[in-house]
């Protein structure tokens, strides 16, 4: 608020003024994380109609190539071992971030970025091959509802990673300050988020997609 | 609101942010540990084939996944029905049943309009 409150109040009516009093002034952080919380439950809802359109798709191999013959599980186990470790460097970097060590936060987020880095190495790698061996997007409504649900969950780390950049050199430059927690905090909930839709991904797409 | 109940009621902003508790390593390395856990079981099920039947396999695997989202959402995303004063236990809920309708309405609609509407490749074959 710009303005000084008492310059809004009407002069006759003094015993009004304590109205103009913000109560809540001191935790107004909770509004944020609230909020990225409602966002990343609408995010959610995205992810469920992108499942439901895999789950109704997932079986329609217009004679082409099927999840069995396509899918490499080592390959998306290791995709997989690649987030989970994210996810743990990410705690750590909360974890120091609460004992005020900037540096190793630093440092743990780095290492966050790397391991995000190598699934999206891995994920590009593996669509590159597909696309290569013609089974891309345009091959099937299997492959082009497979390609836009992973695809979906690949650009959201994507732009976790580029998150992940802007908020070191945010960190790098006014230090753990109260508003860079708050962010720290947020980009933590997004980032385990992407790890719990990943879950779904992985069981739902390639294990089952394998199954006879 | 979260107040009171437990002690201190402000939010201590030296120790932990928007009124979650402090994370602490023991509750990370207990979500890893179970995750790794979760994670590998369904791998090894399908990669080892252990069960001859697919929809068991299916099953099973989807039970993993339920609980290790589960896990994740406790340790790794903090969720309980205190944080913010349960507000994000609500729109939690409230998007679970909303994805539950989604996935369950989608694959039920759909399965019903394949196999009541598509035609047989018997009738194709007839067709003029």
């Amino acid at each position: 608020m710009s303005m000084p409150p008492e310059l809004t109040l009407n002069p006759t009516a003094g015993a009004d003024a304590p109205r103009y009093y913000l109560r809540d002034e001191h935790h107004p952080e909770n509004g944020t994380l609230l909020g990225f919380w409602l966002y990343l439950m609408s995010d959610c809802l995205v992810f469920a109609c992108l499942f439901a359109v895999y789950g109704v798709l997932g079986r329609s191999y217009a004679a082409g190539p099927s999840g069995a013959d396509l899918f490499d599980l080592p390959l998306v186990a290791v995709n997989t071992s690649l987030l989970l470790l994210s996810s743990i460097t990410y705690g750590f970097a909360v974890l120091e971030m609460q004992r005020k060590h900037l540096r190793a936060t630093l440092v743990w987020l780095g290492v966050t970025g790397l391991f995000g880095l190598g699934f999206l190495s891995l994920e590009l790698y593996e669509f590159a091959h597909l696309i290569h061996e013609g089974a891309g997007p345009q091959r099937s409504a299997f492959l082009s509802s497979f390609f836009t649900l992973v695809g979906t969950h690949g650009l959201h780390v994507t732009f976790g990673i580029v998150w992940l950049v802007t908020l070191m050199f945010q960190l790098g430059r006014h230090g753990l300050t109260a508003p860079n927690r708050r962010r720290v905090m947020c980009l933590s909930m997004f980032w385990h988020f992407l790890d719990v839709v990943w879950i779904g991904v992985f069981t739902f797409v390639y294990l089952m997609g394998v199954l006879p | 609101m979260n107040h009171d109940d437990h002690g201190h009621g402000h939010d201590d902003h030296d120790h932990h942010d928007g009124g979650h508790a402090p994370s602490t390593l023991k509750g990370y390395a207990t979500g890893f540990i179970l995750s790794v856990i979760l994670t590998a079981i369904p791998f090894w099920l399908v990669m080892g084939k252990a069960f001859n039947n697919s929809s068991t396999t299916a099953l099973v695997i989807l039970g993993f996944a339920a609980v290790q989202i589960v896990v994740h959402m406790v340790y790794f995303l903090h969720m309980n029905a205190r944080s913010e004063g349960g507000w994000t236990m609500l729109a939690l809920i409230f998007t679970l049943v909303l994805v539950v309708i989604t996935l369950s309405g989608s694959l039920w609609v759909m399965f019903h309009m394949n196999s009541n509407m598509m035609p047989t490749m018997h009738e194709m074959k007839v067709r003029p």
